[in-house]
C-alpha cells in the first residue's frame, strides 16, 4: 500500500480544493508515465546489482551477502549490523522460518519499521503554515521547494508564498523566482547579500496580509561544519518565531540520495540547530539508494517524508517505508 | 576533514605502535578496525576489501614482523598504501601548446560544478592566464546567471547565449570566440546530469567531440557514498574524464569517495575545493592527504599557503624587527591580517602535525569574532600607542575600549598578552625554544584565537 498525499500533509481545518486545470487529463497521464519511467529506471539498476538468489539458501553466507548489500546501499555499518543481527536472531530462534521467502518478507518488514521511526505528517494546519527548508549545498532545496509549491497550489488549491532567504548564492533568488512562476506562487525576495531573517519575516507578514495558506522559506545551502552559518540559520528560525509564535511549523532537511555516511552528521547537526521534523530524500532517480536515511531514522528518529525522483515539477512523492524497503533490496 | 578516519586509524594503530612485537592476531585486529573505519568513511565496499587484503599481506611480511619497531612499519605501510590508493604523486593539467586550453567540467547535479568552474578560473588566472568560461548549463533555472556572477568575481570572461541555444553549439561557439579573443584557457560548464540519463550523457559526449578538451574533469562531492564508483564508471564511458575535482572537502565528510574513484577508474584527483570562498581551491596532493588522514599533518600545504599569501619583503622586515626587538602592535596587526588571508583558521589547524590527536582542538572551531575584536582594539590605538603599548594607561585605555566597542579589561588583556608574546619571540629569535609552560601562558587570552568546543 502506497502512502498518499492526504496522509503526508496535515492540512488542519482546511479543505483541499484542486485548482481547475483544462490540461488536467494530459498532465495526469504524463505524471504516471514519468513515474513509471523513473521507477523502472532505478529498479532496473537495483536489480542488476543484487542477485535474486540472496535468500536461496539460509546460511552463514546469507548474512554476509545481506550486510554487503545494505552497506552498498549506504545504510552504514551500525544500522546494517543491527538489522542483520535482529533478523539472524529471529531465524535462529525459530520466530521466522528459515525459508527464503519468509526471511525476505521479514527483512522488508524490519527495514520498513526502521524507516518509519518517528513518522508524522507534514504539519500545514496553521494559518499560514510556515515551512522551513534547510540542507547542505547542492542537495536540492530550491528545486524541492518549487515542487512542493507546485503541488500545494495545483493539486490542493492552496495559496503559497515563497521566501527567497538564500541571499548568498549567486542567482539563487532568480532560480526560486522561476519555480514560483511555474507553481503560481508569490515570491518575496531581497537584494543579494540581504538579511535572510528579514526576508522570512517579510514573507510571513505578506502571507498574513494576503491570507495565504503556506509560506515556504528557502535558505542558503551550508555545510553543517560551518559554525557561523549554522548560527545564522538558528537566527533565521528565531526571527520566524518572532513574527509568528510556534512557527516554523515544519522544518525539512534535504538529503541527496547519493550522500554516504556524512548524511547522518548533516541531519544531526541541522537538527541541533533548527529542530528538523523530517527529511526530503532527493535525486532518487539515479542508482543511489539513499540508504543513509535508514540510519537517520534509526539513530535520530527523523523520518523521511518526501522523495524527489526527477527534474520536473511532478517528480515529488510522499515517502513510503514499504516501497523504500523493497527498493533497497531490488524487489 | 577526514577527522574520523584519521582518529580511527590512529586508534587502531596506536595499539600496534605501543608494542614491540606483532603477532598475526594483532595485525588482524588492526585490519578489522581499518576496515570499519574505511567503510564509515564511505570508501567503496569492494575497494575496502582489496585494500585491507593488500595491506595485510604487506604487514605480515617477515621484514615487518621481525623489524625492531613493527608498529611504526605498519603505520608507514598504511600511509604508503593510502597514498597509492588516492593516486600516487599528483598530476597537473594538460596545457595546449598553442591556442586556448579547453577544460570540460562534468558531474551530477549539486556536486558543485559551477562554483568549481569559477574557482578553477581564478586558480588559473592567478598564474597569469587569461581564462574564459562557457555557460552550457541551459537546463537548471538561473544557472547561466550564476556562472556570469561568479565568473565576474573570478575575473574571467563568460561566453553565454542564454538558455535557448543548444549546449553543444554554445560550447563550439564559445571555443571559436576564445580563439578569436586569444584566451589562454576555456572552461566549459555543463549541466548536472544523472549518469543513467542516456540523452544527457550523449549530449556530454557530443560536447566533448566538438570541443576536443585537453582535460575533462569530473566534479565529485566529497560527501558521496557507495554510489560514487558507479557514477564515475558511467561518466568514464560517456566523457572519458581525465581527472577528478573533489568538492566540499571543508565539511566533515570522510571523503571515502575520493579514495574509491581513483581506485576504481584509475583517474587521479587533481583539485580539491575546500570552502565557500573562491580562493578555497587547491591542487590535490595524495601523499599529503594520506599523511593528513593518519594525523601526521600536512606541513607542506601549510607552508605553500603561507608562501602564496605572505609578502616576502614584509617577512624579512619582520625578521629584522624581531631580532632588534622592535616588534610593535602595528606589526602584530599586519601579521594577523596575513595569517587570516590564508583562510579560516580552523582549516589551518588540521594541517598541523599532531593536532588531530589533541582533544581540545578536535571539533574545535576558531572564533573569528575574537580576532575581529583584537583587530578593532589595535585599530583604535594611535600609531604612537601601537609602537609603545606600555604607554597605554587610564584614559587611553578607556578611549581605546570605547573606540573599539570593547571593555577596558579586554584592552588590558591584549596589551598584557602582547607583552608576553614579545618576550617569547625574543627567546625564539635568540635561538632558545620557549618551554611548554611559557607557551601555555601565552595561550591564555586575547591574541590567541578562542577555541570553542562544539
Amino acid at each position: 500500500m502506497t502512502t498518499s498525499w492526504q496522509e503526508i500533509f496535515d492540512l488542519g481545518a482546511r479543505e483541499a480544493v484542486p485548482a481547475p486545470r483544462p490540461e488536467d487529463e494530459n498532465e495526469r497521464r504524463g505524471v504516471f508515465a514519468r513515474l513509471r519511467e523513473s521507477l523502472s529506471k532505478s529498479r532496473q539498476a537495483l536489480a542488476e546489482e543484487i542477485s535474486s538468489s540472496l535468500f536461496d539458501r539460509i546460511d552463514e553466507e546469507t548474512w554476509e551477502r545481506l550486510e554487503e548489500a545494505l552497506i552498498l546501499a549506504d545504510v552504514g555499518a551500525p544500522t546494517t549490523a543491527e538489522v542483520v543481527e535482529r533478523l539472524e536472531q529471529e531465524v535462529d530462534s525459530g520466530a521466522v522460518p528459515a525459508d527464503g521467502e519468509a526471511v525476505r518478507d521479514r527483512l522488508i518488514e524490519i527495514l520498513a519499521e526502521v524507516a518509519s521511526n518517528g513518522r508524522r505528517p507534514i504539519d500545514l494546519s496553521a494559518e499560514p503554515a510556515v515551512l522551513l527548508m534547510v540542507g547542505v549545498n547542492g542537495t536540492g532545496k530550491t528545486t524541492t521547494i518549487g515542487k512542493i509549491a507546485w503541488h500545494l497550489t495545483r493539486e490542493l488549491g492552496l495559496s503559497v508564498v515563497l521566501a527567497a532567504a538564500d541571499t548568498y548564492r549567486a542567482a539563487a533568488a532568480e532560480q526560486l523566482a522561476e519555480w514560483a512562476e511555474r507553481a503560481g506562487a508569490e515570491l518575496i525576495r531581497s537584494e543579494e547579500g540581504g538579511d535572510p531573517g528579514a526576508v522570512a519575516f517579510d514573507a510571513i507578514a505578506a502571507a498574513r496580509a494576503r491570507e495565504a495558506d503556506v509560506v515556504i522559506v528557502d535558505t542558503a545551502g551550508r555545510l553543517h561544519t560551518q559554525g557561523n552559518l549554522m548560527e545564522e540559520l538558528a537566527k533565521v528560525r528565531r526571527v520566524i518565531g518572532k513574527q509568528m509564535p510556534d512557527a516554523p511549523h515544519e522544518t525539512l532537511i534535504s538529503i541527496d540520495a547519493t550522500t554516504g555516511q556524512n548524511g547522518l552528521r548533516q541531519a544531526r547537526v541541522f537538527a541541533e540547530a533548527v529542530d528538523v521534523d523530517g527529511v526530503v530524500l532527493t535525486k532518487l532517480d539515479g542508482t543511489a539508494k539513499g540508504g543513509i536515511v535508514l540510519a537517520i531514522a534509526n539513530e535520530l528518529e527523523i523520518p523521511v517524508k518526501l522523495i524527489g525522483t526527477g527534474e520536473s515539477l511532478q517528480d515529488l512523492r510522499p515517502f513510503d517505508p514499504d516501497d523504500f524497503a523493497r527498493a533497497l533490496l531490488a524487489e | 576533514m577526514f577527522d574520523q578516519l584519521s582518529d580511527r586509524l590512529q586508534a587502531a594503530l596506536s595499539e600496534v605502535r605501543s608494542r614491540g612485537r606483532l603477532s598475526e592476531g594483532d595485525v588482524d585486529a588492526a585490519m578489522r578496525e581499518i576496515r570499519l573505519a574505511l567503510l564509515e568513511a564511505d570508501v567503496n565496499f569492494k575497494v575496502v576489501k582489496s585494500f585491507t587484503k593488500t595491506l595485510k599481506e604487506r604487514c605480515l611480511g617477515s621484514d615487518v614482523l621481525e623489524s625492531l619497531d613493527p608498529g611504526q612499519q605498519v603505520v608507514k605501510i598504511v600511509n604508503e598504501e593510502l597514498t597509492a590508493l588516492m593516486g600516487g604523486a599528483g598530476r597537473d593539467l594538460a596545457f595546449a601548446s598553442s591556442g586556448p586550453t579547453v577544460i570540460l567540467m562534468a558531474g551530477l547535479q549539486g556536486s558543485g560544478k559551477t562554483t568549481a568552474c569559477a574557482k578553477l578560473a581564478r586558480h588559473l588566472g592567478e598564474s597569469g592566464k587569461d581564462v574564459a568560461l562557457a555557460a552550457c548549463d541551459v537546463y537548471r533555472p538561473a544557472a547561466v546567471e550564476q556562472l556570469v556572477t561568479v565568473g565576474k568575481r573570478a575575473g574571467a570572461h563568460v561566453y553565454e547565449q542564454g538558455t535557448d541555444a543548444d549546449p553543444v553549439e554554445i560550447a563550439a561557439w564559445a571555443l571559436d570566440r576564445a580563439r578569436e579573443d586569444g584566451r589562454d584557457a576555456l572552461i566549459v560548464d555543463t549541466a548536472g546530469r544523472l549518469h543513467v540519463d542516456e540523452d544527457l550523457m550523449a549530449e556530454l559526449a557530443r560536447i566533448r567531440k566538438r570541443t576536443k578538451p585537453h582535460d575533462v574533469l569530473l566534479v565529485v562531492d566529497a560527501m558521496t557514498g557507495q554510489d560514487a564508483v558507479g557514477v564515475a564508471e558511467s561518466f568514464s564511458e560517456a566523457a572519458e574524464f581525465d581527472g577528478v575535482v573533489m568538492t566540499k572537502l571543508d565539511g566533515d565528510a570522510r571523503g571515502g569517495a575520493a579514495l574509491s574513484v581513483k581506485a576504481v577508474t584509475g583517474k587521479p584527483i587533481l583539485f580539491a575545493s575546500t570552502g565557500e570562498k573562491l580562493e578555497a581551491f587547491e591542487r590535490f596532493h595524495p601523499d599529503r592527504m594520506a599523511s593528513r588522514i593518519l594525523g601526521m599533518g600536512d606541513v607542506l600545504s601549510l607552508i605553500e599557503k603561507a608562501e602564496q599569501q605572505v609578502d616576502e619583503r614584509q617577512a624579512e622586515d619582520l625578521q629584522k624587527k624581531l631580532e632588534s626587538d622592535r616588534f610593535t602592535l602595528e606589526d602584530f596587526l599586519q601579521q594577523m591580517k596575513q595569517v587570516r588571508k590564508m583562510g579560516p583558521l580552523s582549516g589551518l589547524i588540521g594541517m598541523l602535525p599532531g593536532m588531530g590527536a589533541m582533544k581540545e582542538l578536535k571539533n574545535a572551531e576558531v572564533d573569528e569574532g575574537e580576532l575581529d575584536r583584537v583587530e578593532a582594539i589595535i585599530l583604535s590605538m594611535t600609531p604612537l600607542e601601537r609602537a609603545n603599548p606600555a604607554m597605554i594607561k587610564g584614559s587611553r585605555r578607556k578611549r581605546i575600549a570605547d573606540g573599539s566597542g570593547t571593555k577596558v579589561q579586554q584592552v588590558n588583556q591584549l596589551v598584557k598578552q602582547f607583552d608576553q608574546m614579545r618576550k617569547l619571540m625574543r627567546q625564539m629569535v635568540s635561538g632558545k625554544m620557549p618551554d611548554a609552560q611559557q607557551l601555555a601562558r601565552m595561550g591564555g587570552g586575547a591574541p590567541r584565537p578562542k577555541v570553542r568546543r562544539r
